[in-house]
């Protein structure tokens, strides 16, 4: 059963992109090569012309949700750095109930 | 704390490394005296246990193959890119030969020592060339356009300087009790998240945003704060003050004036005459034969007569009276003569008046309703906050603009409150990083000080900034009037690729000199021109501290990296060598001379880390003004000559400006150049930050230079099309000045008059030898964008109101 997993608030991310590099940081990954976060960005005109700019941290294959940080009681590296702290890491019935109510919101989930 | 042999270490950010100003707390972990991690430290208050990309790459940073290791010392010709390694002892023995020679065939201040922008330097390089004896302390950027233009009018207007407030004051942020969220933020011209400018950590208006604070963003570009804000104001680039003056004149039509605030603080009952061409001050001296110069006048509504305000007692010389705010009357002058005067605040209405929203729509390009709207939120907001960025100080009307927005807080008294703006001072009064001479270390004498370039030709040039003025500087390398410049010392810059407008020139003006020392951590197109190379060291690998704004902090050596030595250590040693009985030994007693004001020794603040100054203290807010905590004799009221927030400004009457705000039209624009505007029909505007890399740092560290490879010009897709250009292929930008060929980046966010071309870049794996200099030709944006245009105080420059033209590059 699926018992971890990833709540986004991604309404408030920037887009700084602090994950991407606290994940190659944490597992000396190399450059040019994904790491276990990629930001991505949209940038939308609205029906009624509204610019609106949207980020989304998308896990990749490589994440491995910080099992040995976590095991020692450490938030993932990610989490931590955040600069926006929009990242929750914990056990999917708790981050349920950590659902933000008045605006959308991702739960990444792993096996 | 110990752990495979891995320590933790705590200690806090500065520059060099992230190329930030710094702030935040950091856990090092380091392993075989090697740091092997960076991590946010949580029980930090600044930053609260996050960290961002540059500081997070710093193992990158620091033991990147290309780091200079040891002092180098140039062999070929100039830029030929040929140096040999050499000894500390050999490099500071050659550098103390060569400049003690221009010295004596010259003089001191025909060496300019050049920094870049606001890092761990001030302190150091002011103190190195004063102990050399030249007063020609520079940052080179033209008219200086990096937050002094604002420093220097928040300083002229309330006597200090005043930030948002974010909490930072406050160990338990947000938390705690005293503070307050600000209803509505404004933020003019930043795009925070990229970035942590001017000793403010970005992402805090994320944190306030969570919080219910709602946002005005005030920008040509939509960022992703102006897509979330209540009202994005999409302004012409070099019209803000037209825009400030907007937000002025509908809050004094709506009445929403804090009056009370206005009344009490500021010094608009004060009387100015209006007899000669501009307004002046009308002075005690004027209407009686003994009065001072200093004190001011005003009318009593109670009596009807005219009353003294006595600038040393701080009150009229009359009880029981009540400043008339408003009202034109004639004076009777000592020698008889009859003048007209208004009110302060009469005279200031009348400016207001005449920027109607429709007048500033037609200006700025912001639509008039959306100007009211901004407007009264702004004003009715409890508190309101207002955060400015680097766009205020690059025109070169910078003074009034930055006058302008600054009025907006004194007028609605967010001033010093919780979740206005704060007054913002150096951490019990601590000073590493000194705005004027008289806060340096050393001091020169008044002779010596009196040949600093730029202070004969503005007056803030020389009553504020110790600063050379860079314009007259780069105007005197080549012209040797009234002095020859002989020598430079460059430390924390890169003119070429970077802070040097016109970088033709100032790569002519280096190569020129007689001799030039470059103190950096790569090799950059600026150091490739240079006769010694010295090798700096990271905020890792050295000692120092930091008190801008608060907390008061230590930055702690915790490794070293091969040769490389600190900013501070390097200077020092210089400094011995070149004053006799210079007074500091070593850098703790340095530290513990500059630490005197908070009563500590540098060991307790390594101990402590980080330090916030307790209730009560000068240098934390709230309502100092009211408690007497802002004046030197402790009565109410603020540093300024009348004790009073300015409103008309008797700094700028006295350095001959306009006393109060107003707008002028960028020097080129369709307005006001509108024959090249035809052949160059695009804004031009520059400088905006880049998430990974600051200002011209960081290309070479691999996990931030994946994130951008390229430089680019944004481009609207309207413009796009209209010019046939194609979202990331290559793009010609020209002007009359120079070209560039960048990619473009075709994007809805910026201007359809407006391109966004960004700067800094060179690049590193490129050749570094002469021509190419890394590549820095093909792609520095400052080739188009002209030196000598600073304004009339000596202070702003055009850098992001220039105008070109756009075309898909050949081949
Ligand atoms: S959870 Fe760990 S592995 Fe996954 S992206 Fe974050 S830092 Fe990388
Ligand atoms: S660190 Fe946080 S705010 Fe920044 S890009 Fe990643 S998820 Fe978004
Ligand atoms: S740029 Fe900002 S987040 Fe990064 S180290 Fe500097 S102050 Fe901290």
């Amino acid at each position: 059963m699926t018992e971890y997993g990833m709540l986004i608030d991604y309404e408030y991310c920037t887009g700084c992109k602090t994950c991407e590099i606290a994940c190659k940081q944490e597992y000396e990954r190399p450059a040019g090569k994904v790491g276990g976060v990629e930001v991505l960005e949209f940038v939308h005109t609205l029906p009624n012309d509204k610019l609106f700019i949207t980020n989304i941290p998308h896990f990749t294959r490589a994440c491995v949700f910080c099992a040995g940080r976590v095991k020692q009681g450490l938030e993932p590296a990610c989490v931590k750095h955040c600069m926006a702290r929009i990242l929750t890491f914990g056990k999917i019935e708790d981050l349920t109930k950590l659902i933000p109510e008045k605006r959308k919101a991702i739960l990444w989930t792993k096996g | 704390m110990k752990n495979d042999g891995v320590k933790i270490i705590k200690t806090t950010t500065w520059s060099p490394g992230p190329g930030c100003h710094g702030g935040c707390g950091i856990l090092v972990h380091v392993k075989d005296n090697k740091v092997i991690k960076v991590e946010g430290d949580p029980d930090h208050p600044w930053n609260q246990g996050r960290l961002c990309s540059r500081c997070l790459s710093m193992t990158q940073y620091m033991y990147h193959k290309d780091r200079l290791r040891k002092p180098l010392k140039r062999v070929g010709e100039r830029g030929e890119g040929k140096f040999e390694e050499i000894s500390w002892d050999e490099a500071f023995d050659l550098i103390e030969e060569k400049m003690k020679k221009i010295r004596t065939d010259y003089g001191a201040e025909s060496v300019i020592f050049h920094q870049g922008t606001g890092r761990d330097i001030g302190g150091w390089i002011s103190m190195l060339a004063y102990a050399y004896g030249s007063p020609n302390w520079m940052f080179g950027l033209s008219g200086i356009s990096c937050y002094t233009p604002r420093l220097m009018m928040m300083s002229i207007t309330q006597g200090d300087f005043a930030v948002v407030d974010a909490s930072q004051w406050l160990e338990k942020r947000y938390d705690d009790p005293e503070y307050k969220i600000p209803e509505i933020a404004i933020i003019w011209g930043q795009n925070l998240p990229a970035t942590c400018p001017d000793g403010f950590f970005g992402h805090w208006y994320v944190d306030l945003m969570k919080r219910g604070t709602e946002f005005i963003v005030i920008d040509p570009r939509c960022t992703w704060i102006a897509s979330r804000a209540k009202i994005w104001l999409q302004l012409r680039p070099g019209t803000d003050a037209a825009l400030a003056l907007g937000f002025i004149h509908v809050i004094i039509k709506e009445n929403l004036v804090n009056m009370d605030f206005v009344e009490k603080w500021t010094n608009s009952p004060h009387l100015v005459r209006t007899d000669g061409k501009i307004p002046i001050f009308l002075k005690e001296k004027d209407i009686k034969k003994d009065g001072s110069d200093l004190n001011f006048v005003a009318h009593d509504a109670v009596s009807g007569d005219f009353m003294v305000w006595d600038s040393t007692a701080q009150a009229y010389d009359k009880t029981g009276a009540k400043p008339s705010m408003d009202g034109a009357f004639t004076i009777t002058l000592a020698d008889g003569s009859k003048v007209p005067v208004k009110t302060v605040w009469t005279l200031y209405k009348e400016n207001a008046e005449q920027y109607t929203p429709e007048k500033v729509e037609d200006i700025t390009w912001v639509p008039a309703d959306k100007i009211r709207q901004a407007a009264r939120m702004y004003a009715n907001a409890k508190p309101g906050a207002l955060h400015w960025g680097l766009p205020i100080d690059t025109i070169p009307s910078t003074v009034p603009t930055s006058q302008a927005i600054n009025h907006l807080w004194c007028l609605t008294g967010n001033l010093d409150n919780p979740g206005g703006n704060a007054i913002a001072r150096y951490a019990f009064d601590v000073v590493t990083y000194p705005y004027h001479s008289g806060g340096a270390i050393l001091s020169l004498p008044p002779e010596v000080m009196n040949k600093r370039i730029g202070i004969h030709d503005y007056g803030c040039i020389k009553d504020f900034r110790a600063w050379a003025q860079p314009d007259k500087v780069l105007e005197q390398i080549f012209s040797g009037s009234p002095y020859p410049i002989k020598g430079m010392w460059i430390q924390t810059a890169n003119p070429i690729a970077c802070t040097g407008m016109e970088p033709q020139k100032w790569h002519k003006a280096i190569k020129k000199l007689d001799f030039t020392v470059c103190v950096d951590l790569f090799m950059t197109p600026t150091a490739m021109l240079c006769d010694v190379i010295l090798p700096a060291a990271t905020f890792l690998e050295k000692d120092s501290l930091k008190a801008w704004w608060v907390p008061l902090q230590a930055i702690k050596k915790v490794v070293e990296v091969e040769e490389c030595k600190s900013d501070i250590e390097i200077n020092l040693e210089l400094c011995k060598r070149f004053m006799k009985d210079f007074p500091f030994p070593n850098t703790q007693v340095l530290f513990d001379s500059l630490l005197k004001s908070a009563g500590i020794t540098y060991k307790e603040l390594v101990d402590n880390t980080w330090m916030l100054p307790p209730k009560g203290h000068p240098s934390k807010p709230y309502f100092r003004h009211e408690r007497g905590l802002l004046r030197p004799d402790k009565k109410q009221g603020f540093r300024t000559p009348s004790g009073k927030i300015e409103l008309f400004s008797s700094w700028l009457e006295k350095w001959g400006l306009d006393p109060l705000p107003y707008h002028e039209e960028p020097p080129y624009s369709h307005i006001s150049t509108p024959d090249l505007f035809k052949e160059y029909p695009l804004i031009l505007a520059t400088g905006r930050r880049m998430g990974p890399f600051f200002h011209s740092e960081h290309r070479q560290i691999p996990w931030l230079r994946e994130q951008q490879k390229d430089p680019v010009l944004e481009i609207h897709p309207d413009t796009a099309l209209k010019y046939g250009i194609e979202h990331g292929e290559k793009v010609c930008v020209e002007n009359w000045l120079g070209k560039i060929t960048v990619k473009a980046l075709v994007t809805p966010v910026i201007h359809p008059n407006v391109v966004m071309a960004e700067h800094g870049w060179w690049f590193p794996e490129k050749k570094g030898s002469e021509p190419e200099l890394f590549g820095v030709w093909d792609v520095n944006v400052n080739q188009l964008i002209p030196m000598g245009h600073e304004g009339k105080a000596g202070l702003g420059s055009p850098i992001k109101s220039m105008l070109c033209k756009v075309y898909k590059a050949k081949g």
